[in-house]
């Protein structure tokens, strides 16, 4: 029997004071996350069951009890604040999947700060933008990630100190700097939990836009309340479960579903801290006999291209639940999963604004491989007339996804950027920035993106961000940035660029590009693919007309041109 | 032919390994080793083949067929021989 047990009967008789009352929490109580997923847990007689489970290279492995990530986030909270952290100042994770990763990030919590964690593989100049923004006080890191810390360091005023977690010593410190060694460390036994309450914020996750800089979207403590739920009812955990949720928690599945979401719940997570190789993962999932696996989509057609018979060589009988997130699932994928493990990936779907699920396949119900699924109970969703911004009303037409404000875990604001958090918002909707059709039955079907943003293995890539730094090469005149089909991604980032005189369209130069990006931006926003061009499509006051080459790459109709033109 | 293994280790010690104290041999782990991710796969290949003057098929082009210096190798002397 699965937690959520009739879908119609939780819709019909939902409310969010189910989430409330497991937790035990009542209106105006302190409401800590870093408590509930660490404390509570050993009050509750967990103590001693394991909560993490980590490897990482080279054979390096480690786990940790309720009882232990109690005691770790309570020293990481200890140190922050005998340097000075105060509640709401933000702490930047910028660190590999590594136990610091996990345990910091309750830590940061405990003490009543923001917890901003950064994906690791970014390069300095999306770095520099996202700590900017946030005005964060201290970094954590690595000492693998330090020198790209040190090269923005004089642009951030703000950026008191760099922790390096794993410092061994030999090199000198540069001012600001210093070591923190969890293992070295005496265990801090009592840490005073600040008394955040509901609407405390919590997290703050960046996200990119079609314009503008990266978002930070702040997220508050009430979260809790609906990643709690949506954790159990739809991945649909247990007490003896063994979860894996391969997402980074530098992006928000890796939070809310790879540290809140079970550790709220009790129950006993894996880590695997390498790059990607199907052997690996089987290996893995094998050796600690996971039950629960969350993972993305790119993912899961790399492991197809992979092919079946290495499966064979691995006993993953104890999986029984298997889900993804991420951009949409294709039905190739989910009748796939269901050939080789016996069970149907079943699709999710909700973004880093929404802080939890929002639509999903649920345990028990009809699959129809391809569809985002039916609403979280609780949840009024819809899609809009684009123009109208009314429901459609009508199956199988087209819209905006959109959402009822006022679920627990829907982001506050963006940080410093009320305006764009307000656009967000039309008719008392929520606009989410993609498109869907709702079925007769009510299942919804992903059709794709309403603006230029592009969705490349999971991730948002703003195409402004990378013609930004684009133009920052020397022999960059101009560029426009589209998204391009990949097989594996979903999408990948392609580059329109008109080169500066002097400079010879080549091979070389192409490579050249690629790197200064991937190492300026992340290995996300590096352009797989670049096409000299003597001129981009402008309109007439100038703006360049993406969705063109846009059409081009998917082999769309273009439609009037002269039309086209004229837009602004 | 030598000369690859070389120059293969030393644009990846150059252009992937953050951190400067790690060591980089042949038969280091590269992609399930965290060090050359998915995506900048893409660019290692493309340095190869604009370095080699070959094409590498995406079939061929696996995380496992790029995992180490000493396999990357293999498969660029199967496409630079033939």
């Amino acid at each position: 029997m699965s937690n959520i047990g009739s879908y119609e009967k939780r819709v019909k008789d939902f409310n969010w004071s189910i989430s409330e009352k497991e937790l035990g929490y009542k209106e105006g109580d302190v409401l800590n996350i870093g408590w509930y997923c660490s404390d509570r847990i050993c009050q509750m007689g967990k103590a001693n069951k394991p909560a993490l489970i980590w490897e990482g290279l080279g054979e390096k492995k480690s786990s940790y009890t309720f009882n232990d990530v109690r005691l770790a986030s309570n020293t990481i909270g200890a140190f922050l604040k005998k340097i000075g952290v105060k509640n709401e100042d933000r702490v930047c994770l910028f660190l590999d999947k590594i136990p610091e990763l996990y345990l910091g990030f309750i830590g940061i919590l405990k003490i009543g700060a923001i917890a901003q964690p950064l994906f690791s593989a970014f390069g300095d100049e999306s770095l520099h933008v996202r700590l900017e923004n946030a005005e964060t006080t201290v970094i954590i890191t690595q000492r693998k990630h330090v020198a790209k810390v040190r090269k923005i360091k004089d642009k951030l005023p703000h950026l008191k100190h760099t922790i390096i977690v794993d410092h061994d010593g030999k090199k000198p410190l540069r001012e600001g700097e210093m070591i923190f060694s969890l293992k070295e460390e005496t265990p801090v036994e009592e840490l005073e939990i600040f008394p955040t309450k509901a609407e405390s914020p919590s997290v703050l996750h960046y996200t990119s836009g079609t314009t503008g800089q990266p978002k930070g979207v702040k997220h508050v403590h009430y979260s809790l309340i609906g990643q709690y739920l949506t954790t159990k009812w739809v991945l649909d955990l247990k007490d003896n479960d063994i979860y894996w949720c391969t997402a980074d928690p530098g992006w928000v599945t890796g939070t809310s579903y790879g540290i809140i979401g079970p550790w709220s719940l009790g129950v006993t997570q894996c880590v695997l801290d390498t790059g990607f190789s199907a052997e690996a993962w089987y290996k893995f999932m094998e050796k600690h006999k996971v039950t629960v696996w969350y993972s993305a989509p790119t993912a899961i057609r790399s492991l197809m291209k992979a092919g079946d018979e290495v499966i064979t060589k691995y006993d993953l009988s104890p999986l029984r639940h298997l889900a993804s997130v991420g951009e949409p699932l294709n039905s190739e994928a989910v009748i796939w999963s269901k050939k080789v493990f016996g069970k149907h990936f079943l699709d999710t779907y909700w973004q880093t604004e929404t802080g939890a699920i929002m639509l999903t396949n649920f345990p028990g119900m009809k699959v129809k491989p391809g569809s985002m699924g039916k609403p979280f109970p609780g949840i009024t969703a819809t899609v809009l007339d684009p123009k109208s911004f009314e429901p459609v009303g009508e199956p199988g037409k087209i819209g905006l996804i959109a959402f009822k404000p006022g679920w627990p875990s829907m982001m506050r604001t963006y940080w410093n950027n009320e305006d764009t958090f307000k656009a967000k918002f039309v008719n008392d909707w929520y606009l989410s920035g993609d498109r869907a059709s709702i079925d007769k039955e009510g299942y919804y079907w992903f059709v794709g993106r309403d603006d230029d943003v592009i969705n490349t293995g999971g991730h948002l890539v703003s195409p402004f961000e990378v013609e930004s730094a684009l133009l920052e090469h020397e022999a960059v005149a101009e560029s426009a940035v589209v998204a391009k089909p990949d097989e594996v991604n979903m999408e990948v980032v392609k580059a329109f660029v008109v080169i500066k005189p002097g400079f010879e369209p080549s091979e070389e130069l192409e490579l050249k590009i690629m790197n200064f990006i991937r190492k300026k931006l992340s290995p996300l926003a590096m352009p797989q693919e670049t096409e000299y061009v003597d001129s981009l499509p402008k309109t007439r006051s100038g703006k360049i007309m993406r969705r063109l080459l846009h059409a081009k790459e998917w082999g769309e109709e273009i439609g009037d041109t002269s039309t086209l033109e004229d837009e602004e | 032919m030598e000369d690859i293994k070389k120059t293969v280790l030393e644009y990846v010690i150059e252009e992937y390994l953050e951190d400067e104290d790690e060591e980089l041999t042949y038969d280091t782990p590269l992609i399930s080793g965290g060090i050359v991710d998915s995506f900048s796969m893409v660019s290692l290949k493309r340095f190869l083949e604009s370095k080699y003057k070959i094409s590498i098929p995406d079939d061929k082009a696996t995380p496992e067929a790029f995992d180490s210096v000493d396999k990357i190798y293999e498969l660029v002397k199967e496409f630079v021989k033939a």
